[in-house]
């Protein structure tokens, strides 16, 4: 069977990179006694993929593995015996079965949305006035890794919130499809603010229908 | 709190600096089965250090076994630390952040008790920074009772005398009972009231420590020397402090670890290790590890399973290790690899064996473990000439060795790799050159067997004389024969594509050899050392040889007195009053053979009395049967002779 699993990555675990959550994986789903299917060849892998990698330091609410059983279990069955074999910091939102046939999770990735608070207080009003320059500009040129690229089809929506408290905060979702991947960081940086003032933490990952 | 930073301040801070390091997941906790024990209900608070990096130190068996005695106390806590990265240190100072414990995110400055392993010697500089790091002052003599008692335990606190005027107090041989005395003993005084942090007469605390069988409390003890610079006497200052400090043993082997820590990151063994026996009958000269972690005591094939299959049940790794000085010499090897091939057959699980003997069983017993050959195999035979075997008494003839290899590349294994050692006592070029001729030999003849596709790894590290071995009396090799024996090597395996040679780096041997054998007056060099930068001396990225030439010059000592000096027969070491129950008189019998050239058998075989019955009859008569691999004890208890009559004596 395959299913799909929804989870959390808190604390200390924002830390820990791309194939090293792999790897966690792996070794959670051998302690809950999971019968992963394995790929053919010399080297087997375990059939367990990641939807979008999450960068280094970022904490996330809403990430996305697919994994491939060799039985049938019923889902609530997967998700107890998961969450006592994770670490504490990485909690599980939800587990479905889903269609075997349906193609590989990572292409079915559109986007990704993000709050992001700010460890240093700002100024609400002038912060409101950079986020609509921003997503009032025609194009917005940038440079990684001696490439440029306009960052502004990226952004699909970018918002500031002000709570009650005074509060202020940013919400917003970039696209992550394959070769169109807008960076969190690369926006705070359109805005001019510092990324190590920020926390990042993704809510949720939107998929193709 | 320790007049520091709260945990949630430290976590603050660190949130800004660590993703600048190379690899953060070192410096965060947060590992599956690791033990998280309210802080204000546990009376001691104990910090364990392995003074490397985390990727290192994770694994290490000897702080897990601490580990679980502490925590499963309810009095107790521990929790633990690493040495930070090159890349960590500047921004830990540069933050004011202090090193933290990973399970609280608490300064080490506001635990009860420092423990560090020490299990080599180039771990010394670290344990320094480390404290430094900390904010506890690196000198003992600095401390105050607001600091905690600092303690180490390992292999190389066998010469504890270099780190001296760092350490509170050593702990000589097994940490297993010791530990709950030492636990014992701060807490009757550990002052109680508001204070939020340690507090307890320093003093009092040392006093009662050098009372515990096995513990060594360096400030109640003074050196004299002789005006040749040698050692003329060391003796306690105070009636608390024994003269001679034996180390401490276990009668049984507790039961192993099982909830070994999971690390979120990618570190070096990614494994879970069980121990399947404690010391060696070998009786190797060159070998520390064998001469004092004697007796031999091996656990049941039952345990060895159970507490395997439970490690893994709890890990979820990949690989097993079952550790040994020496796997042939288990008495029922071949029924726990059977067992153990059997209860994970099919489980995707890696088994390693160490140190196997070379001859034909091994590679069964390899076979059995092994769906892959994909690991290579490896053997060492440390020496290649006959001669230089018999001074080392690791008496393996050429033809077993060719034998064994050759039928290793046919059963399927393409690469085969080879231990040596040079430096060794005496050893001339012929001996080096019959490294060279053997490693030819034995591509030549797995050619025959198994074609081009044979590959054979040398590793040739270099002697380093320890103490508490018959080798103790010996010069190190010095740098100049080191680096032509090395280049000998290098042009006669170069030209052969199949060979791959990998050696030592003679700076390093010779800052391990001054570090193992020296004496107090070392401590001012490694301190001065530290100060100057040397740290991680162990690593290429630590080197720092012309600091340590420079650090001798400024106390005017000569490092070539700790390193190329043949010892005097009736010297006085800097350890005399440390021992390991292996009699002084033994290991000079021992040395004396090695020059004529005897061998002496595997002691399973016959008793040679090195000094450990004596020592125990005690325990070994309260533990008959063949837990042990000494002889048995009949003879009535009796009082146990604790002054042991010295080589000159």
């Amino acid at each position: 069977m395959r299913v799909r699993i929804t989870f959390s990555k808190q604390g200390p675990l924002r830390f820990i990179g791309h194939l090293d959550l792999h790897r966690l994986w792996e070794r959670a789903m051998r302690r809950a006694n999971l019968p992963i299917s394995y790929s053919q060849g010399f080297h087997p892998q375990p059939k367990i993929s990641l939807a979008a990698a999450l960068p280094l330091g970022f904490s996330s609410r809403g990430e996305v593995l697919d994994v491939r059983l060799n039985e049938e279990l019923t889902v609530t069955d997967i998700s107890a015996r998961l969450q006592e074999s994770l670490p504490p910091d990485i909690k599980i939102v939800d587990v479905q079965s889903v269609d075997e046939r349906l193609p590989a999770l990572q292409t079915q990735v559109l986007s990704a949305a993000y709050d992001v608070r700010l460890t240093e207080a700002v100024d609400g009003s002038e912060l409101t006035r950079r986020v609509e320059a921003v997503m009032n500009s025609e194009s917005l040129i940038r440079e990684r890794r001696g490439k440029s690229y306009d960052l502004r089809p990226l952004i699909e929506m970018l918002s500031v919130i002000t709570e009650a408290s005074g509060n202020v905060w940013l919400k917003m979702t970039l696209a992550s499809r394959e070769g169109a991947t807008g960076r969190p960081e690369e926006v705070l940086s359109a805005l001019n603010i510092e990324a190590d003032t920020t926390r990042v933490e993704r809510t949720r990952l939107i998929f193709r229908e | 709190m320790c007049g520091m930073l709260t945990p949630e301040q430290i976590e603050n801070k660190l949130d800004r600096i660590l993703l600048k390091v190379q690899k953060p997941g070192r410096y965060v906790g947060g590992e599956l089965n690791s033990i998280h024990k309210d802080w204000d209900k546990a009376k001691t608070r104990v910090a364990l250090v392995f003074p490397d990096i985390y990727d290192i130190g994770v694994s290490n068996v000897g702080l897990k076994i601490l580990y679980d005695q502490i925590n499963q106390r309810e009095d107790a806590l521990a929790e633990r630390a690493y040495a930070p990265w090159l890349d960590m240190e500047p921004l830990l100072r540069e933050h004011g952040i202090p090193l933290y414990a990973l399970e609280s995110k608490r300064p080490l400055a506001c635990f009860d008790l420092i423990g560090f392993s020490l299990p080599y010697e180039t771990l010394y500089t670290n344990a320094l920074n480390i404290l430094d790091l900390a904010g506890i002052p690196v000198r003992s003599e600095e401390r105050n009772d607001n600091h905690p008692i600092v303690i180490a335990g390992g292999h190389s606190t066998n010469n504890p005398e270099p780190m001296h005027a760092f350490i509170d107090a050593f702990v000589i041989g097994e940490g297993e009972e010791v530990i709950h005395d030492i636990i014992d003993t701060i807490q009757k005084w550990k002052v109680e009231g508001d204070h939020p942090q340690s507090t307890f007469h320093r003093k009092d605390v040392l006093r009662d420590l050098a009372k515990i069988s096995g513990v060594y409390v360096p400030c109640f003890y003074e050196t004299t020397y002789m005006d040749d610079g040698t050692v003329a006497a060391i003796e306690p200052l105070i009636s608390e402090a024994p003269k001679v400090i034996h180390k401490r043993i276990v009668a049984k082997l507790p039961p192993p670890p099982t909830k070994f820590i999971v690390p979120n990151i990618d570190i070096v063994h990614n494994r879970v290790s069980v121990e399947i026996m404690r010391g060696c009958t070998r009786g190797c000269r060159f070998c520390q590890a064998g001469m004092i972690t004697r007796p031999v005591r091996e656990r049941s094939v039952e345990e060895i399973v159970e507490a395997a299959d439970e490690a893994v049940r709890s890990t979820g790794f990949e690989e097993l290790a079952l550790l040994s000085l020496s796997s042939s010499d288990y008495t029922h090897i071949k029924d726990l690899v059977d067992a153990i091939s059997k209860r994970f057959e099919g489980r995707k699980l890696t088994v390693s064996l160490p140190s196997l003997r070379i001859e034909s069983v091994s590679i069964d017993l390899m076979e059995k473990l092994k769906q892959h050959r994909s690991g290579g195999f490896t053997l060492a035979p440390e020496a290649a000439s006959e001669r230089m075997r018999r001074i080392i008494n690791k008496f393996i003839p050429d033809e077993d060795i060719i034998n064994t290899t050759r039928e290793i590349y046919s059963r399927g294994w393409t690469t085969i790799k080879l231990y040596f050692m040079i430096g060794h006592p005496s050893e001339t070029l012929e001996d080096v050159q019959a490294i060279a001729d053997l490693c030819k030999r034995v591509i030549a003849e797995g050619r025959k067997v198994a074609g081009w596709k044979v590959k054979l790894n040398a590793g040739v590290s270099t002697f380093v004389p320890k103490p508490q071995t018959p080798f103790q009396w010996v010069s190190s090799d010095t740098r100049e024969s080191i680096l032509e024996k090395q280049a000998l090597l290098k042009r006669e395996l170069f030209k052969d594509k199949s060979i791959k040679l990998s050696w030592t780096n003679p700076d390093d041997s010779l800052v391990e050899s001054w570090l193992s054998r020296g004496d107090r007056r070392i401590a001012d060099v490694i301190y001065t050392a530290w100060k100057n930068g040397a740290r991680f001396d162990a690593w290429e990225e630590g080197r720092k040889f012309q600091t340590w030439m420079a650090a001798f010059a400024e106390h005017g000592l000569d490092h070539s007195f700790y390193t190329h000096r043949q010892r005097r027969t009736d010297e006085v070491f800097p350890w005399e009053h440390i021992t390991a129950a292996v009699r002084k008189n033994f290991l000079f019998q021992d040395f004396r053979m090695s020059l004529e050239g005897q061998i002496r058998v595997d002691c399973r075989l016959n008793c040679f009395a090195c000094g450990i019955l004596p020592t125990f009859a005690n325990l070994r008569r309260e533990n008959p049967g063949e837990g042990w691999k000494c002889p048995e004890v009949k003879t009535p208890a009796r009082k146990m002779e604790v002054e042991l009559p010295l080589v000159g004596d």
